[in-house]
């Protein structure tokens, strides 16, 4: 039910459903509610839904003051803005304070695209995740989304949803079951594990296409704080071998939130992601492409660990 | 000069630099067409052969996603051959859309609105300290102007009475999200600039290149003190459509065959 709808579009109509019901949540946009498919909430709830301007900083503690009063905010921008623009005021005003605020991030990783460097956040899982009290959440696709919501409203304390905005691969069926703190097992395997979140999981699932020899195991990593140790320990150990594909820096992102877990219990390892750089310029599969992202390097980095004793 | 002509020229370039690619950030290019044109052909004491030369001028451009229009001026300035205009947002290119100082000519990178005027800031108070005499100028959007960074760095040069500061507010009344007055106010921004001590000069006509080149000739003389031009402009300036597009002008898809159509309402206008 959700091809060919943008996850922007979902999250417009899931705010607009959850508007309407809940009467204490608000929706703040930072002058890109027309990219993030918040604009028309506008329409039908002009005190509720409304723009601070070009003002994250300001967007995300008066989200604080406002959660302080009872309400129920969400704010959006994209990654860059909604992450490192503000991480003091998500850091104290939000996650010290714990304030209920859902943050929405956009574009993250390489989907900024056109936006080039300066809106390519390679590090927003990074600082998010260094930051005490606050729930990482990349949803995969569109289903995910949907199914995830009640999740999100019942979570009462900070929590960001980092957000690919445009046309998502659908991998979820429509009788999928979301629970927030786990994650999913999209195919059982004994040879090696692949962690994915967000775009990579479909780039995952061509690899193990072409893989047909070697039985892999893959888990979509949804939650990445807090990340669902009992899931990731119990995969690695099993198989042994285990591959990390993540639309963000290879720093600080999900590979190293596996490898953490994996601290007692070390396999060998491979992590794909952004190589430690910025990003520029281009459509997707030129950016996977220059970031060594394809499924190309996903089946490279599973033959070496499986020619590796 | 013929600034009115040069205008023309470097409306049409940027025109087809966002067409050629299909989508671009149009409205705010071509609403700073003309002040570009002034600063890069009369007031900028620089060099496009040595675009990294001590003490010269400056100009940062804080609301990073004119690049286009940027990218145009300093391509008919001689920067670099004209042919990289159509390597815009293209793989590897040295133009990506948001202004980016790895292209001789760009004195700062800029895109995260609210950065590069505090950037211009610094830069201005470093030719202070250096005694080189420089010009610093800066633009920045009025949507930009919501940022509360705009604000810092303002009270910073007008508590340092950084008189080799020139700043440009490019006031075309829209921001993405709808018209600025609506989302966020930031008026009276005249007055604001003024309480910051800044000397504030409007341009009643912000696209009229006579209007522009007296202000900048004021500007240049004031002592003591950073100056403010407001310049009221008109987002999408010079094709009607694109004008009338309102906010949705921000960031706009059009072809090279509708852009054949803006050229020649540009040309004959
Ligand atoms: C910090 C930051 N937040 C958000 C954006 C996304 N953005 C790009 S342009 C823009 C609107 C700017 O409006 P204005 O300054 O009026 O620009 P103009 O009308 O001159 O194009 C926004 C919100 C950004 N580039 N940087
Ligand atoms: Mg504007």
């Amino acid at each position: 039910m959700f091809e060919n709808i943008e996850m922007r579009v979902v999250l417009g109509n899931l705010l607009k459903e959850t508007l309407e019901k809940d009467k204490k949540v608000v929706v703040l946009d930072a002058d890109l509610a027309n990219a993030n498919g918040t604009l028309k909430l506008r329409d039908s709830f002009p005190d509720r839904a409304f723009d601070v301007g070009v003002a994250e900083a300001n967007m995300a503690s008066m989200a604080a003051g406002m959660a302080s009063y009872g309400y129920k905010p969400f704010i959006t921008s994209f990654t860059p803005f909604a992450t490192r623009r503000i991480a003091d005021q998500i850091a104290i005003s939000i996650c010290y304070s714990n304030m209920n605020v859902k943050i929405i991030g956009t574009d993250p990783g390489i989907s900024a695209e056109f936006n080039g460097g300066t809106h390519m956040s390679v590090e927003d899982i990074g600082i998010l995740r260094g930051i005490p009290n606050i729930v990482i959440y990349e949803p995969v696709d569109a289903v995910q989304l949907f199914k995830s919501w009640d999740a999100i409203l019942n979570y009462v304390g900070p929590l960001y949803i980092r957000l690919f905005r445009k046309d998502s691969k659908i991998i979820f069926k429509d009788d999928y079951k979301f629970d927030l703190f786990k994650a999913d097992i999209l195919k059982e395997g004994k040879d090696l594990t692949i962690f994915a979140s967000g775009i990579m999981v479909e780039e995952s699932l061509k690899a193990i296409e072409e893989l047909k020899g070697i039985d892999i195991e893959l888990i979509n990593v949804h939650t990445i704080k807090p990340i669902d140790k009992e899931t990731v320990i119990k995969s690695a150990l099993k198989t042994k071998r285990v591959v990390i594909a993540e639309n963000h820096n290879i720093i600080n992102g999900l590979g190293s939130a596996i490898l953490e877990t994996l601290e007692n219990n070390p396999v060998p390892s491979k992590r794909i992601g952004i190589p430690d750089r910025f990003g520029e310029v281009g459509k997707m599969p030129y950016l996977k492409e220059i970031m060594h992202m394809t499924k190309d390097d996903i089946i490279q980095a599973v033959k070496e660990l499986m020619t590796s004793k | 000069m013929d600034f009115k002509g040069i205008s023309k020229q470097i409306r049409k370039d940027t025109l087809w630099t966002i067409g050629n690619l299909g989508v671009g950030h149009i409205g705010g290019s071509l609403s700073i067409i003309e002040v570009l044109v002034l600063l890069y052909y009369k007031y900028l004491n620089i060099d496009p052969s040595l675009p990294n030369k001590e003490g010269r001028d400056r100009l940062i451009v804080s609301k990073g996603h004119a690049g286009p229009a940027v990218y145009a001026v300093l391509a008919n300035k001689g920067y670099f051959p004209k042919e990289l205009l159509g390597t815009l947002n293209k793989n590897g290119t040295l133009l990506p859309s948001h202004c980016d100082m790895r292209l001789a000519g760009v004195d700062m990178t800029t895109g995260s609105l609210g950065q590069g005027f505090s950037c211009a800031v610094g830069i201005a108070k470093a030719s202070k300290l250096s005694n080189d005499g420089a010009k610093i100028y800066s633009i920045i959007g009025d949507g930009e102007s919501q940022e509360g960074q705009i604000w810092e760095a303002a009270m910073f040069a007008g508590s340092h009475k950084l008189d080799n500061f020139i700043a440009i507010l490019d006031k075309n009344n829209y921001q993405i999200d709808g018209a600025v007055d609506v989302i966020n106010s930031i008026d009276p921004i005249g007055d604001k600039f003024k309480a910051f001590n800044f000397e504030v000069i409007e341009v009643k006509d912000g696209n009229d290149v006579d209007q522009i080149d007296e202000a900048l000739s004021k500007a240049k003389e004031v002592k003591g003190k950073p100056t403010m031009l407001i310049l009221h402009t008109v987002k999408g300036k010079g094709v009607k459509s694109i004008e009338n597009a309102g906010a949705g002008n921000h960031n706009m898809k059009y072809d090279l065959n509708k852009t054949a159509e803006f050229l020649k309402e540009v040309e004959e206008n």
